[in-house]
């Protein structure tokens, strides 16, 4: 198998430089064509949210993909791209979603901006749900980088069992910070409750597309290529002149800054934040996603985040049996592709466009013909 | 350990004519004095001195556990030495990361290849590469366009290198899956890419056949003439080291035992003795 992966990929290299023959897209078309979509499905679905097609309910649901998506895809920078195993990545989201949420509430006060300016989308709350994102997102960071410099010493088990005690401590603190302060800060275990709703489909999407394009344009680039270099071989990199502490914080850092944008986002749309929704379990079922999708490969971590937080709600007519059925799953493809469904294989569909307009389809050999198919 | 006592010197500093056609330049690209290192209670290496001019292929050769490997640890501070100094361009390495050393000018390749595997043949040269790449994260987030001026002129920078072992044609190869010869051929271009004054190759024909060690041996040569640079190696294969080195040096447990032209190495009674034992001499 391996041998024809190389073969393979010889043939196509040959070809790509050979042929001045070979059909290229430009860049600008390459963002074109990928903008366009993202603005056809952001239509589509606002369409179908605002004539009713999409309930409020599967609505909830869309936007709890966009933060689970978004979950996956950070927690794949540390796993499928640093090759390290943090378990506490609900810490960081919790860490991102009560700063965004408190920052929100704060200064939604001073600004004097109502519920309904969030729904409506008057400039003023826009700047302050950015504001409360990036807030989120650096607070997170900062989580990050404190539990990192000491964490990454640390290699496997040892990585996991502290990033997992970081997580349980921000739980604690959470639960117990307004005890400690005297004035009422987190709603300890009665958690956070009105949280202005904030988080819409619209920018739900906006903000996991911008995530995940930023996430791309990372590990495309020389600190990516730094990144993935650690994962296949720390010694050879560091030889290599790659400054490993530097970018396994980086990478730790940056997973944990999405992260807690997803906090943020899920704040606004649950409404409500508790300590007991960050424990052990989340970290988990968030790892399971990037597992499950391939370790390394981003479509994989957004398709099974997608399928796994659709799963649970789509088998609710069967309350019974659907854990049963999740785990089943979970045992079915661990046992069959123990690499993830997509293992590290990522997707491109300006790359696929590429080729299916310069007629090399995986169903046919010659290489010469032009497409007559479309 | 006394400093005058330097019995055991690859190239003598103190007669830099040894090999009169050797460009010395006014000091070596490498040097180390005394170096040592200990393992608890075992002396891995001992008293190891070397001093390298600028485009000058030395080999270092010795039975297995002769602590060959360990003194490359030594060279690029994978292992912090016992005793002694490593002087590059004149400067002590002592104290530096790994990182910091590679920087200075020391690449080396791995006795047991390590390749980012599951990268293209590519991206293993771009993390070379990355060395004198110099755009800021934030310019490479938003791929603003000295991001891709600069991801276009490293492109065309390891296609270069590639053509070196005329390998562009495994560019978009994953490293892992290539012919093992070509893996130990990838790595040396990776360590070249880091722009080093002094290349450590350990073992590079290693499972290699005659004919890939011969095209190897021409090649050793062509980038010590093309690049300038300075290049110690490690190797079993004695075609190899007497076709390329100019100075080789043999090391048993730990210690330089002899040193010299490739020619006074072969015909040394010391040398025959590590390899084959007392019994062999007749």
């Amino acid at each position: 198998m391996e041998e024809s992966n190389l073969s393979e990929a010889v043939e196509s290299s040959a070809a790509s430089t050979s042929g001045s023959s070979r059909k290229k897209l430009s860049m600008p078309v390459r963002y074109l064509i990928n903008a366009v979509l993202v603005a056809v499905f952001i239509v589509v679905g606002e369409l179908m949210i605002g004539s009713g097609t999409i309930t409020r309910y599967q609505t909830t649901v869309l936007e709890q993909v966009g933060i689970y998506i978004l979950m996956a895809v950070s927690l794949n920078i540390a796993t499928g791209y640093l090759g390290q195993l943090p378990l506490g990545h609900a810490g960081f989201m919790s860490v991102g979603g009560y700063s965004c949420a408190l920052f929100i509430m704060h200064m939604q006060g001073t600004l004097g901006l109502t519920v309904r300016d969030f729904v409506t989308g008057s400039p003023a709350a826009v700047v302050l749900f950015c504001a409360g994102l990036l807030f989120g997102g650096v607070m997170a960071a900062i989580c990050g980088l404190i539990i990192g410099i000491p964490a990454l010493r640390l290699k496997g088990d040892y990585l996991a069992i502290i990033t997992l005690g970081f997580a349980e401590i921000i739980r604690v603190v959470m639960l117990n910070i307004d005890g400690v302060l005297g004035f009422e800060l987190t709603g300890g275990a009665r958690g956070l409750t009105g949280i202005p709703s904030y988080t819409n489909f619209l920018n739900t999407f906006l903000v996991v597309v911008i995530s995940l394009f930023l996430i791309h344009t990372m590990m495309k680039s020389r600190h990516g290529r730094a990144i993935l270099a650690i994962r296949d071989n720390e010694i050879a990199a560091e030889a290599s002149g790659v400054h490993t502490t530097y970018y396994k914080t980086l990478a730790f850092v940056v997973s944990a800054f999405f992260a807690g944008i997803a906090g943020g986002l899920y704040a606004g749309c649950i409404g409500v934040m508790a300590p007991a929704k960050f424990g052990f379990m989340k970290s988990i079922e968030i790892l399971v996603m990037v597992v499950l999708g391939g370790m390394g490969s981003m479509l994989g971590s957004v398709l099974s985040a997608t399928v796994l937080t659709i799963l649970p709600e789509a088998l609710r007519a069967f309350a019974d049996y659907r854990m049963v059925v999740y785990a089943v799953v979970l045992i079915i493809v661990m046992v069959f592709r123990p690499q993830g469904l997509l293992g590290t294989y990522d997707f491109s569909l300006t790359g696929t466009l590429e080729r299916v307009i310069n007629g090399e389809l995986p169903w046919r050999k010659p290489k010469k013909e032009v497409d007559e198919n479309d | 350990m006394t400093s005058e006592k330097k019995r055991s010197v690859l190239v003598q500093m103190e007669e830099p004519n040894l090999i009169p056609e050797r460009d010395l330049g006014h000091i070596p690209v490498l040097q180390a004095k005394h170096l040592g290192i200990d393992f608890g209670g075992l002396t891995a290496v001992d008293d190891f001195n070397l001093a390298m001019g600028r485009t000058e292929i030395s080999g270092l050769i010795g039975p297995n556990g002769a602590g060959k490997t360990t003194i490359f640890n030594l060279l690029t501070n994978v292992y912090k030495p016992t005793r002694g100094t490593v002087l590059l361009d004149g400067y002590d390495t002592a104290g530096k990361s790994m990182v910091q050393v590679n920087k200075m000018g020391i690449a080396r390749t791995f006795q047991n290849i390590r390749l980012f595997s599951k990268m293209t043949v590519e991206e293993n040269i771009l993390v070379g590469l990355g060395n004198s790449m110099s755009t800021k994260l934030v310019t490479d987030l938003f791929r603003l366009p000295q991001h891709w001026r600069q991801e276009a002129e490293f492109h065309d920078k390891a296609m270069d290198l590639l053509a070196i072992f005329d390998m562009q044609k495994y560019a978009k190869a994953q490293a892992g899956s290539l012919p093992y010869g070509a893996q130990r051929r990838l790595e040396i271009l990776r360590a070249l890419g880091t722009r080093p004054k002094v290349l450590l190759l350990d073992e590079p024909a290693a499972g290699m056949n005659p004919a890939e060690t011969e095209e190897l041996m021409e090649n050793i040569q062509k980038i010590r003439d093309e690049f300038q640079i300075a290049i110690l190696l490690i190797e079993h294969d004695m075609s190899l080291v007497m076709g390329v080195c100019e100075a080789v040096g043999v090391l048993d447990y730990g210690k330089i035992i002899a040193k010299g032209t490739p020619e006074e190495i072969q015909n040394d009674p010391r040398v025959i003795e590590a390899y084959l034992g007392k019994q062999g001499v007749n």
